[in-house]
């Protein structure tokens, strides 16, 4: 079936069995490291020494075969800061194991994980800066989304939000007056590109070294829309505050898609069931938003790649104002839809039911000729071959290196897709393909976009038939979920889904209250971005510009 | 109908066609220059005159911030196509461009960088806010790093309201802005904006005489007095 996976690598499954991890012989492997085990509800936590992180990741790396480090989530408790590290693997995102290290109060440290994982790097530095754990032998251990000069940590415990900050804006080195990096390297040039630059989507900073026109070095400097998301959910209760905000992580359209991961988490952290019924209208809807966010990402990269407003622009914007107005139709809202909630969606669909489910046909007969028309003019294009082709090639095991995922992941080879490695929703019960590119170039990367709008209409497609036939006495929309909810204290959680750009993972911590102690957001874009160096160096300055187009981010992921 | 009767040639000259003479190319004929008709010449005041002008065309500054910009998109493109308002060209540059949008929440580390934007564009410039997050911070409003609005770093013109605003909302306010500049009318300045200045002169206390070894005299800096804010 073209579900399955190809089959794995025997010689690194320490612990695999038939029905899930044995955590007793990763234990064994671990030996004499481990100090205590935690559950999790989704993986248990092996609780290790600061300062044996890297000799435990490199043995789970090299010898369980745990290449994905997922997440780093950092937090303060009243005893004791605290380092996860969520470790999965590509082959198969279900065998996961949490790596916890503690570290203590007074003096927060612990040894770094980047030099085993690359993807620690910018995780660490997060932490570093919102929650104020010093990571030791870490290579570059600055500040990475708020300014240098902010006083504090704001997500450690005795930060005073009221207290005044002063940001400069020196960064901004002046091209023309000073525009070598080093006395002794007279040929290189300094380029700020951004946060204001019609290329970067959104406010992205790039620092870029020039040498003649290639890139010599290149650094992404971010945090120019970090909105404190996660303070924001630790602030709201579960049951209705949160899930407006997930709408505006990875705001293409993705609302569904990143409502869902937050639903996820927050319904197996207390235990609820959704209706079947629900989660049809749910894996529909979640479609749709990706459809319209590989439309946007398709209109956007060929303004990078065509430099104006041209018709491709158009093309893509047109398709998606018609998966807008379904969505619309469905939710009320064209673009922040808050309609999931937990334990269900907010209301039934739209009546009369077969003018709606008339309307998605149309829009999906229709998009088999759209496509068409697109493929002649961006893919068929022979200018756009020369630009895509063969530029910003990532390789296989980068994109592992850097917890790549989505996308990014697919279009080199990857075979990575959460919804279905790790089923949720109601994907498992229908006929679709993961797509998968091997060139890992920037083209490849916008065929798996273009691929995936049509497995995405498919998969709609099985869902109105269902939805049509769905006897009329048994759609409930919504399961029994108290109106208040409070889970039980100290339960932790890391969940995830696909969301357009990769896998969006939840962090949540209870403490019997009615609202989160932790809430990390794992965002896809920000691994991904990660990888943007690699992709560019010693390439042409105008094939950065097509490798970011094609990394497709959202800078309200990436800084959240 | 007459004109069937009537051959071309044997047609009296009217008054109109008298007056308007030969003109200019046929090219250049306007159906508003026909409108004029016998008097082809207007009277009016100049600020008058150049007020309806500014109002008529105008250029936008192509500036993205967050999830409004997604609107903002979709108001430029097709079906909403801002530009059939007079004022749908975007600019990259700000010295190009007479009006920015700004579509989004503003934070600690960008707020300086759209101070620097909007000081770049050339005078008389307009600002429309788009959203809720330029108006109060919006939904993120009790961030440790987000500015209260747009107000707080450049005068605003126009505020559309929403969460997104709707495509058709944004125009509705682009168009209000056009009415208001061809009337000829200001919005006062209602909030103290934060300025960037230099660190030299800021005003001593703890923060600045930490931050002194890290900090240039010279560097531009903008403080955040969050107690201040609304
Ligand atoms: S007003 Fe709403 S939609 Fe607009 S930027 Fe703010 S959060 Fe996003």
């Amino acid at each position: 079936m073209s579900l399955e996976k190809p089959s794995r690598d025997t010689a690194l499954d320490v612990g695999v069995t038939e029905d899930g991890l044995d955590y007793d012989a990763l234990a064994d492997l671990l030996g004499g490291h481990i100090l205590d085990r935690e559950e999790h509800l989704n993986a248990e936590g092996f609780v290790i020494r600061p300062d044996e992180v890297q000799e435990v990741l490199s043995t789970l790396k090299e010898e369980a075969g745990f290449d994905h480090c997922a997440c780093v989530t950092a937090q303060e408790y009243d005893d004791r800061y605290e380092s996860i590290y969520h470790l999965r693997k590509y082959n198969d995102p279900t065998q996961e194991l949490s790596i916890v290290v503690p570290s203590p109060k007074d003096n927060p440290h612990n040894e770094s994980a980047a030099r085993v994982y690359d993807t620690a790097d910018w995780h660490e530095r997060e932490a570093y800066d919102l929650v104020g754990i010093d990571y030791d032998d870490h290579p570059d251990l600055r500040r990475i989304l708020l300014p240098e000069t902010w006083q504090g940590h704001p997500l450690s415990q005795d930060y005073n939000q009221d207290q005044p900050q002063i940001v400069s804006l020196r960064e901004h080195a002046n091209p023309l007056e000073d525009d070598k990096r080093s006395e002794d390297d007279p040929d290189t040039m300094f380029v700020n590109i951004g946060p204001h630059h019609p290329a970067t989507h959104g406010v992205l900073h790039v620092e870029t070294v020039l040498d003649g026109e290639q890139i010599a070095d290149l650094e992404p400097d971010i945090g120019y829309l970090h909105r404190c998301e996660e303070q924001m959910c630790q602030q709201g209760t579960y049951r209705h505050q949160i899930m407006p905000y997930p709408d505006r992580w990875d705001y293409i359209s993705a609302g569904i898609l990143n409502e869902w991961a937050y639903a996820r988490a927050a319904e197996d952290l207390a235990d609820i069931e959704v209706p079947e019924y629900a989660q049809v209208i749910r894996t529909m809807a979640a479609e749709m938003c990706r459809i319209a966010s590989h439309e946007l990402a398709l209109a956007t990269f060929a303004l990078d790649v065509f430099g104006d407003f041209t018709a491709v622009f158009q093309y893509g914007i047109r398709d998606r104002e018609i998966v807008q107005n379904l969505l619309e139709d469905l939710t009320g809202q064209r673009l922040m839809f808050n309609y999931l909630r937990l334990g269900g969606v907010a209301w039934d669909l739209p009546e009369p039911r077969e003018e709606y489910f008339e309307k998605i046909r149309d829009f999906l007969d229709d998009l088999p000729h759209k496509l068409e028309e697109i493929h002649d003019l961006v893919t068929g294009n022979e200018i756009f071959q020369m630009r895509c082709v063969d530029t910003g090639v990532l390789s296989p095991e980068q994109v592992k290196q850097y917890g790549a995922t989505g996308p990014v992941a697919r279009g080199s080879g990857v075979d990575y897709d959460i919804r279905r490695d790790d089923p949720y929703g109601y994907y498992d019960e229908l006929d679709w393909n993961v797509v998968t590119e091997q060139g890992g170039d920037n083209f490849s990367r916008v065929l798996v976009r273009l691929r995936e709008v049509e497995e995405s209409a498919r998969i709609i497609e099985q869902c109105v038939d269902l939805l049509e036939q769905w006897p009329e006495d048994d759609r409930e929309i919504q399961a029994n979920v108290p109106r208040t909810l409070r889970p039980d204290p100290d339960k932790e959680i890391y969940r995830s889904v696909e969301g357009a750009k990769g896998e969006l993972g939840i962090y949540i911590r209870s403490d019997g209250t009615d609202k989160p102690a932790r809430f990390k957001i794992r965002s896809p874009c920000f691994s991904n971005l990660q990888t943007l160096p690699e992709m560019s160096q010693g390439e042409y300055i105008p094939d950065m510009i097509a490798s970011l187009g094609s990394l497709d981010i959202v800078l309200g992921e990436v800084d959240r | 109908m007459s004109s069937d009767q009537t051959p071309p040639a044997a047609r009296d000259v009217s008054t109109q066609e008298a007056r308007m003479g030969d003109g200019a190319d046929d090219r250049f004929n306007s159906t508003l220059r026909e409108a004029f008709g016998s008097t082809p010449f207007i009277l009016t005041k100049f600020d008058k005159f150049m007020n309806w002008v500014r109002g008529s065309s105008m250029f936008m500054l192509q500036f993205g911030i967050a999830c409004c910009s997604i609107e903002m998109i979709h108001t430029y493109a097709i079906k909403h196509d801002l530009d059939r308002f007079g004022s749908g060209v975007p600019r990259a540059s700000p010295r190009q461009a007479d009006v920015i949008i700004v579509p989004g929440t503003i934070v600690s580390k960008f707020a300086p960088r759209m101070k620097r934007v909007y000081d770049q564009m050339p005078e008389p410039k307009f600002v429309v806010s788009m959203g809720s997050c330029t108006i109060s911070g919006g939904p993120f409003q009790e961030g440790y790093n987000v500015i209260k609005g747009a107000e707080e770093v450049i005068p605003v013109d126009i505020h559309v309201p929403g969460c997104p605003p709707r495509p058709e909302a944004l125009i509705y306010g682009v168009a209000k802005l056009q009415e208001r500049i061809a009337e000829g009318e200001s919005s006062p300045v209602t909030v103290k904006p934060y300025e960037l200045e230099q660190f030299g002169d800021l005003e001593q206390d703890e923060l600045v005489d930490k931050l002194a070894s890290e900090i240039d005299e010279e560097d531009l800096v903008m403080r955040y007095n969050w107690n201040d804010s609304p």
